[in-house]
């Protein structure tokens, strides 16, 4: 069930099997049947936790979404609310809660997640509805194991509330979150940062443990670093097109907790004399992690070198069915059988990706890699969709081609091509009225790129924008020079071409299909965040000195004491484990970098990667913007 | 070890001992002479008042307060009245029962808590004599009044006085008299020369004890055991009379000359000048004998000896004891502690007993530890393992938080594993309470951890204490929900503009609370934003509102006060912009009214867009010109919306009237997406140099493309046209792009 976890270097199924456990007891304290009443931004991270028959198997029968009014009929015995402390929330709550059926009482229970808030109870005392609850509880759901070697706290909005409505509470549940961590994994003995929320989780970790110095766990360290990155340290990133298959699937269709919904047309079933069915309309959905063997394989190289890792799987497979034909005996052809469902299931998936491949496709570039792909499937007699029309191939070439030039344009910001007069690029992408965001997160990437942009080239973008798209964007405009993402110049010299060659940021001869450098992932941009955490692993910081006061934040090192006898005892080659906390989320590419790294055969480190929400340069815009008649009734 | 029965006495079946607690620490001048001593119960604090000395009544005598092992916990000058009594309340609060009725409340580090009276009539007729007394209910108060009557509090925490009824006979001071605590009633015993009676709310009732004649002599000493259960009389005539409180059974009765009796379980303790007999059911006794002035403080299985320069403890050794040490005891526990000496291991052969739980062994030792460190000399709270078990962990810690002694608690918590909220963070709770001096309230829905950055929060709050602020800042930020606690709790007890003060000089309150106004009361916010002269914010704050207006007036009205706070802060782009936006909302009104155009909150590009789809192009050209749009986009709206309608016809004329400032691919690449490949074709000649491959190819024409490509010797135009010819159909060309980029490569 949760196979995915066990893969990594870290059994990270550890931290699971702790977090199902605490939902256990709470279920089995509101004994009996039990409806849930769910916020509905909890149901996506609560899925990586637990499934439907966790719940069920205690007494679970139904499941809600909160909303106004009445809660839906159900004859169970509790009804219990899993929210997040809003207020708006209680308000919601409490109407329900008036509106229950006083002739049959039923016992209301709340388990705010991931803490209590006073607030929220006062708020349901005022409403009078408070001593209607049995139980009112908090499920600590900070770190959330994501993947074999990938941790997330789901928090959509914390680059929001720390960089610009200055509410560090995220930074709080972060430390909290890496205080359970450290009680099932062990000290970390070295803590590194760099930024301002870095310090500040690291401050309170090293507070909180001073406060739990009594009750220090047993615990051979399994990480031997933590090193802790605020976002705003590298802006850069997130706003570049992400460039493998991960990141790109997540460009396009959006991964959220896990899963990403695709267009349903490509996966249609089609069955031989079954010419006229019908096109499914609902999306379809699938799950994305380690535990599937070929996505494992695929989801972190570069998207040019998926064709031919694909087309390699699709022969093997096919020679792995036409085996059949040489099972002669009855014990080859048990064999054979035996092998069956794995092959089937390797067959599925391979037929799944290459659909999701060719989606891509659609809007990416076409190259030959492509049709000798699809031949090559063809050949597998896989259940291949034909859509290799010429109608389909003339309607996605402009699609193709707006993505290159963005792709063009992006990679010159990075290059330092132009980024100090207005883009014609950016100019003609407004006048065609693009979508809002894409602009956004060029302007930003040029700005970042050329450590703000000159005041009439600045307020230039922000008019044609506010003309374009509405005056109402003004305060998206504002929030994004709060955070800094867009700035005027000030009178310093533009460091960015230094900070781009010390830390060898731009690659010009990337290798994408058997890359050697991590700069793979962006065809040519290697992360800033991550070059940092290469840098520290070997030399060390101290190179990069010069540059590490370039970038926002002060830098740091702090060292945990860890209990005489728990000190580990490395093995010749052995790897160090290190934790890469991103304060602010990270990306698909950033981490596909990482995973990179852990896998060189001489880089002597292997990462395991927390964030507080896996970002791309969409969701981590639109969390920054700001319109106004959201709030209109 | 050897010599742990030396001081073992026996007394019938059972054996007693007294052993030394401490040396008591304090450095008395005239020991416990002429003193009112109070002593708490379980080891509790001991209060030292100097009695009043008659004859100058201006001198100040000085209230002590000192640990059981004699180290000072307070000391000041008494200044109010004369004290009768001196007494401990269960929480350890010093009660001072003064000769006009009040009685002064202390807590047990001298500071005042609060006073009461005992009533008119006690303070007319003032106190004679007075007894304080614990029940179940709490701590009680009995006054006996000049006028020779009781009153009773039961409960000093809810006070209910009870006058009770006269008793028949009484003409001075009784002999002696005593609280019982009976069927959930007290009632007080009194002794009257040979006469015994009881009196309760209702009544006075003569009794007489079984076995002790009522002519026999007058009762000049009484004592009721620490359980209530018992009750010891002493007569004139020596005899010494012990039985159940209820005075139904007789238990012993034995004669003696002796002076103060304190009596507990089957045995009583009787203590004069300087002997202390222990006389038990079957008629022996032990004789002590005291060096210096004693008083004797009861216990629940013993009796506390405290002189001026000893503390003591006289009990019945206890069965355990007995058990391991007892000679010739062959009990597992001397067994064990043979084995013990043997192999100096502590938990000898626990091992071994696969089928004994070791919890209770586990929890015993954990106990024992416990009861070493708060007998430590510092802490001085000596208990028994049965005082302790009576008395809970609860109350334990609740004693050495009033001592403040938070670390010790806190471990002792941590030690015992006492759940959190009863442990831990009720300990940290008090200690809250007593560095911010806030009501205990507040702290009750915070986990512990929680506690300390909100302690430090509110010290930042009211400056209580002077701290490094930029040290403190880092940790004072752990969770909106604390400061909304706080900020919450402060909102409703200070006044606005105070409020607004405090939050001033706490950024991270500040920001929270605006983003809780931000929800919840968009007027505050206005309010903050106007104390700290935030133009910026406020102009913001106005756009906000504009947005929420359904009328064009209003909205129009909040964007002006947008556009004033602009100036204000400087900011001109932004007050230009939103002047901008005014403009356009005025004039989209205009055309809706005279047109019919539903154009109210498009933006300026589609207010254009609208305008050219509808043929208003005059109107269109004029918002070109007034707000400025660079030519570029204008050529844009103007091709798209043209294409739109596919007035291809116009838009051909578009195109000649003038030098496209855009260039000519848009031309193409808009007919194509409009699906004209005709019209598409007419603009790929106009098309600069630079952009005709594309434009080619963007009309499906792939050897114009490979034309362009190859002239223009361009090596990655030529991959792109490539890519686009299918092998099979364009051979040829494919051969020759092929050549070309050879020849290009070589180069």
């Amino acid at each position: 069930m949760a196979s995915h976890l066990f893969c990594g270097r870290v059994n990270l199924n550890i931290l699971r099997e702790a977090a199902r456990k605490d939902l256990r007891e709470f279920l089995d304290k509101c004994s009996g049947s039990k409806a849930i009443v769910w916020d509905e931004y909890l149901t996506g991270p609560f899925g990586l936790i637990a499934q439907y028959s966790l719940l069920k198997e205690h007494e679970v029968e139904k499941m809600f979404t909160l909303k106004a009014g009445r809660i839906p009929s159900a004859a169970v015995k509790n009804i219990v609310f899993f929210v997040r402390p809003r207020l708006e929330l209680m308000d919601i709550i409490a109407e329900n809660v008036a509106s229950e059926d006083k002739l049959q009482p039923r016992d209301v229970h709340i388990l705010f997640v991931p803490r209590r808030s006073l607030l929220c109870e006062q708020r349901l005392k005022e409403k009078g509805v408070l001593n209607s609850f049995t139980n009112i509880d908090e499920y600590i759901l900070d770190l959330i194991p994501y993947d074999g070697d990938l941790l997330s706290m789901e928090s959509e909005s914390s680059f929001r509330e720390c960089y610009l409505e200055n509410d560090q509470t995220s930074l709080y549940h972060a430390a909290k979150g890496l205080m359970n961590l450290q009680a099932l994994y062990g000290t970390i003995p070295q803590i590194f940062g760099k930024g301002e929320c870095a310090r500040h989780v690291a401050n309170m970790m090293l507070r909180m443990k001073r406060e739990f110095a009594g009750s220090q766990t047993q615990i051979l360290p399994v990480f031997d670093t933590l090193l802790l990155l605020d976002r705003n340290v590298d802006l850069l990133t997130p706003l570049a097109t992400q460039l493998t298959y991960e990141g790109l699937i997540d460009e396009i269709f959006g991964i959220t907790n896990g899963y990403v919904k695709l267009p349903p047309e490509k996966f249609a079933q089609k069955k031989q004399g079954e010419g006229g069915k019908e096109l499914p309309t609902e999306p379809k959905k699938l799950q994305l992690n380690s535990a599937e063997e070929l996505y494992a394989e695929i989801r972190d190289k570069n998207f040019n070198a998926v064709g031919a890792a694909l087309s390699k799987k699709a022969k093997i497979i096919s020679a792995a069915f036409e085996e059949r034909h040489n099972a002669k005996t009855v014990g080859e052809i048990k064999q054979f059988v035996s092998q069956l469902p794995h092959m089937q299931a390797a067959r599925s998936s391979l037929a799944n990706h290459t659909s999701i491949a060719e989606l891509i496709k659609d809007i990416t570039t076409d190259s030959w890699l492509y049709f000798i792909l699809c031949n090559m499937v063809r050949n597998a007699h896989l259940n291949m969709p034909d859509v290799f029309s010429q109608t389909a191939l003339l309607s996605c070439v402009s699609a193709s081609e707006d993505f290159f030039d963005s792709l063009t344009v992006e990679q010159e910001f990075m290059t330092g091509v132009d980024t100090d007069k207005v883009s014609t690029y950016i100019e003609d992408c407004i006048a065609q009225k693009d979508p809002l965001i894409k602009i956004l997160r060029l302007v930003c990437m040029q700005s970042v790129c050329n450590n703000g942009l000159k005041q009439k080239v600045l307020d230039y973008y922000k008019k044609e924008i506010l003309q374009t798209y509405g005056y109402k964007h003004i305060l998206t405009l504002k929030n994004l020079e709060k955070v800094g993402l867009l700035k005027p110049q000030s009178t310093m010299r533009n460091n960015y071409p230094t900070i781009r060659k010390t830390l060898k940021l731009w690659m010009e001869d990337a290798n994408e299909q058997n890359p050697n450098d991590i700069s793979y992932v962006y065809s040519g941009y290697a992360p800033l965040s991550v070059r940092l955490t290469q840098v520290l692993a070997r030399p060390g910081w101290r190179s990069i000195e010069e540059v590490l006061k370039m970038l926002p934040g002060p830098h740091f090192e702090e060292r945990q004491q860890v209990p005489t006898g728990l000190h580990k005892k490395r093995q010749p080659g052995e790897n160090r484990t290190t934790l890469v906390f991103f304060l602010g989320g990270v990306t698909y590419a950033e981490i596909a970098a990482l995973r990179f790294l852990s896998n060189m055969e001489d880089s002597g480190t292997e990462y395991i990667i927390a964030a507080t929400k896996l970002i791309n340069g969409t969701s981590w815009i639109k969390s920054l913007m700001d319109s106004p008649e959201e709030n209109l009734p | 070890m050897a010599f742990v029965t030396a001081n073992w006495n026996p007394l019938g079946d059972a054996f007693y001992r007294k052993i030394e607690l401490y040396e008591m620490g304090w450095n008395l001048k005239d020991g416990l002479r002429d003193c009112l001593v109070a002593a708490a119960p379980y080891g509790g604090p001991i209060a030292l008042l100097k009695a009043h000395n008659r004859c100058s009544p201006s001198a100040r005598p000085q209230l002590e307060i000192f640990s059981s092992s004699g180290l000072p916990l307070a000391s000041f000058p008494w200044k109010s009245g004369v004290v009768k009594q001196l007494g401990w309340t269960v929480s350890d609060d010093l009660l001072c029962v003064q000769e006009d009725g009040t009685v002064l409340v202390y807590d047990l580090l001298g500071g005042f808590k609060r006073h009461f009276s005992m009533g008119n009539e006690v303070s007319q007729s003032q106190v004679l004599e007075t007894k304080i007394f614990h029940s179940p209910y709490g701590t009680g108060v009995a006054i006996l009044t000049g006028a020779l009557r009781f009153t009773l509090a039961t409960n000093i925490d809810d006070i209910k006085l009870r006058r009770l009824p006269e008793v028949p006979g009484l003409q001075g001071a009784p002999s002696c008299w005593a609280v019982l605590t009976q069927d959930r009633q007290s009632k007080v015993l009194v002794a009257n020369g040979s006469h015994l009676f009881v009196l309760d709310n209702t009544a006075c009732t003569p009794v007489t004890p079984p076995g002790l004649s009522p002519q026999a002599s007058s009762i000049v000493h009484m004592c009721v055991s620490f359980s209530y259960k018992y009750l010891a009389l002493l007569t004139d005539s020596g005899h010494v009379w012990m039985g159940t409180s209820n005075l139904k059974f007789v238990l012993l009765l034995f004669s003696c000359r002796c002076r103060r009796p304190k009596s507990q379980q089957p045995s009583a303790v009787v203590m004069w000048d300087g002997l202390l007999l222990v006389v038990g059911e079957c008629k022996e006794t032990i004789q002590y004998h005291l060096d210096d002035d004693s008083i004797l403080v009861p216990e629940l299985d013993g009796v506390r000896i405290i002189s001026g320069t000893h503390h003591e403890l006289l009990q019945e050794v206890p069965g355990a004891c007995e058990e391991i040490f007892k000679i010739a005891s062959m009990a597992p526990g001397a067994l064990l502690l043979e084995a013990h000496k043997e192999y100096e291991a502590a938990s000898f052969g626990k091992c071994f007993l696969s089928n004994f739980p070791p919890e209770q062994f586990v929890s015993m030792c954990r106990d024992l530890r416990v009861l070493n460190a708060v007998r430590d000399y510092t802490v001085g709270i000596p208990l028994s393992h049965t005082q302790f078990k009576q008395m809970t962990i609860q109350v334990l810690i609740d004693r050495l938080v009033y001592r403040k002694l938070y670390p010790l608690a806190i471990e002792v918590c941590r030690y015992l594993k006492t759940p959190e909220y009863q442990g831990v963070s009720r300990v940290l709770k008090y200690w809250a309470c007593y560095k911010v001096c806030v009501c205990v309230y507040l702290f009750t829905p915070l986990l512990y951890s929680n506690i300390l950055y909100f302690v430090l929060f509110l010290q930042l709050l009211f400056n209580k204490v002077a701290l490094n602020l930029s040290k403190l800042t880092p940790y004072c930020m752990p969770s909106c929900m604390l400061v909304y606690t706080v900020v919450m709790y402060l909102k409703n007890e200070l006044n606005r503009g105070d409020f607004f003060m405090m939050l001033r000089n706490q950024p991270v309150a500040l920001s929270l609370y605006k983003q809780f106004c931000k929800h919840q009361e968009q007027d505050t916010l206005k309010d903050l934003f106007n104390q700290d002269d935030d133009h910026e914010e406020l102009g913001n704050f106005y756009v906000k509102a504009s947005y929420k207006e359904q009328r064009l007036e209003a909205r129009i009205a909040h964007l002006q006060s947008a556009v004033d706070e602009y100036y204000k802060a400087k900011n001109e782009f932004s007050a230009k912009t939103t002047e901008d936006e005014m403009r356009l909302l005025r004039f989209q009104r205009k055309l809706e009214e005279e047109k019919g155009e539903q154009l109210v909150g498009f933006s300026l590009h589609d207010t254009m867009t609208t305008l050219l789809s509808v043929g208003l192009h005059k109107h269109a050209e004029q918002l070109y010109k007034d707000f400025r749009v660079p030519d570029k986009r204008f050529w844009w709206l103007r091709l798209k919306a043209l294409a739109e309608k596919e007035d291809w016809e116009e838009l051909e004329k578009f195109s000649k009237s003038k030098k496209s400032p855009i260039g000519y691919l848009p031309f193409v690449e808009v007919c194509i997406k409009h699906h004209n490949k005709y019209e598409a074709r007419k603009y790929v000649s106009k098309v600069t140099l630079e952009q005709k491959v594309k434009a080619h190819l963007a009309v499906g024409d792939v050897e114009g493309a490979a034309e362009a490509a190859i002239e223009r010797r361009n090596e990655s135009e030529i991959g792109t046209v490539l890519s686009r010819c299918s092998a099979t159909t364009d051979h040829l060309l494919v051969e020759r792009l092929n050549r070309a980029k050879a020849t290009v490569a070589k180069k």
